[in-house]
């Protein structure tokens, strides 16, 4: 189930959610993403700290967006069950942003079919990172680091 | 009726979030909308043509500035994502 939501969530509840919806899964992958407190880490005492951060995405496309890449894990890997959640709206540091979860078979599919979803979801889904740090407000820039990401998962 | 959505930091640097409009029989690819988005709201318009600071979805899915939006209902211009 994909979620995308401006709501908290419980990791409890989403993995418990996983075990109903398998059948006969042998290992269950999780991860979760958090807001950090600095976006680099501080150099020095000058560093801003970020104090919020707003998430802006595109309703309808952003669910579409987000299924396409379950969609593509499982037809990859072998996924029992994928439980998906991205929050939206004002989240602080410290706060959970991002969940993904998959149920598998065996681990090494559900390691591998949850980095994926993760590493497509950063550059290919419809969210914008706006920071508010004690330096004023910017919109985080993409990094090359997470194109780089992608390109372990491209098939020869 | 073509809706025309802005995104982040682009719907912040142009003043818009959404536009409706009929464009001419003449603009059937995404180059040409732009073009056509220049000549109706100004110069300020034409970061839209750089493709390194805008990717632009049609009907919710990105696609390539030659791209057709000859009966889209959606076109939207966005920066990069950063999701996750």
């Amino acid at each position: 189930m994909i979620t995308v939501t401006a709501e908290d969530f419980d990791i409890a509840k989403l993995y418990e959610r996983l075990r109903q919806e398998s059948n006969n899964a042998g290992a269950i992958a999780t991860f979760t993403g958090l807001v950090r407190e600095f976006y680099e880490p501080p150099a020095d005492s000058e560093e801003p700290k970020v104090l919020s951060l707003t998430l802006e995405h595109y309703p309808g496309m952003t669910e579409k967006a987000l299924g396409s890449i379950v969609a593509q894990a499982s037809q990859r890997w072998d996924v029992l069950a994928c439980e998906l959640v991205h929050r939206v709206g004002e989240l602080k540091a410290g706060d959970q942003i991002v969940y993904v979860g998959v149920a598998s078979t065996h681990r090494g599919d559900a390691f591998e079919a949850a980095q994926f979803i993760m590493d497509y979801l950063k550059s290919r889904a419809p969210f914008w990172k706006k920071q508010n740090t004690t330096a004023g407000e910017h919109w985080v820039e993409a990094r090359e680091i997470d194109e780089t990401a992608l390109k372990r998962w491209q098939k020869p | 009726m073509l809706q025309i959505n802005l995104f982040a930091s682009l719907r912040e640097e142009l003043g818009e979030r959404t536009l409706k409009l009929t464009p001419p029989e003449s603009v059937s690819t995404v180059n040409q909308l732009i073009e056509h988005l220049i000549e109706l709201h100004g110069e300020s318009w034409r970061l839209l043509q750089d493709e390194t600071r805008v990717l632009v979805a049609v009907n919710q899915s990105v696609v390539g500035r030659t791209s057709s939006i000859v009966d889209a209902e959606e076109v939207a211009f966005f920066p990069p994502m950063t999701g996750g």
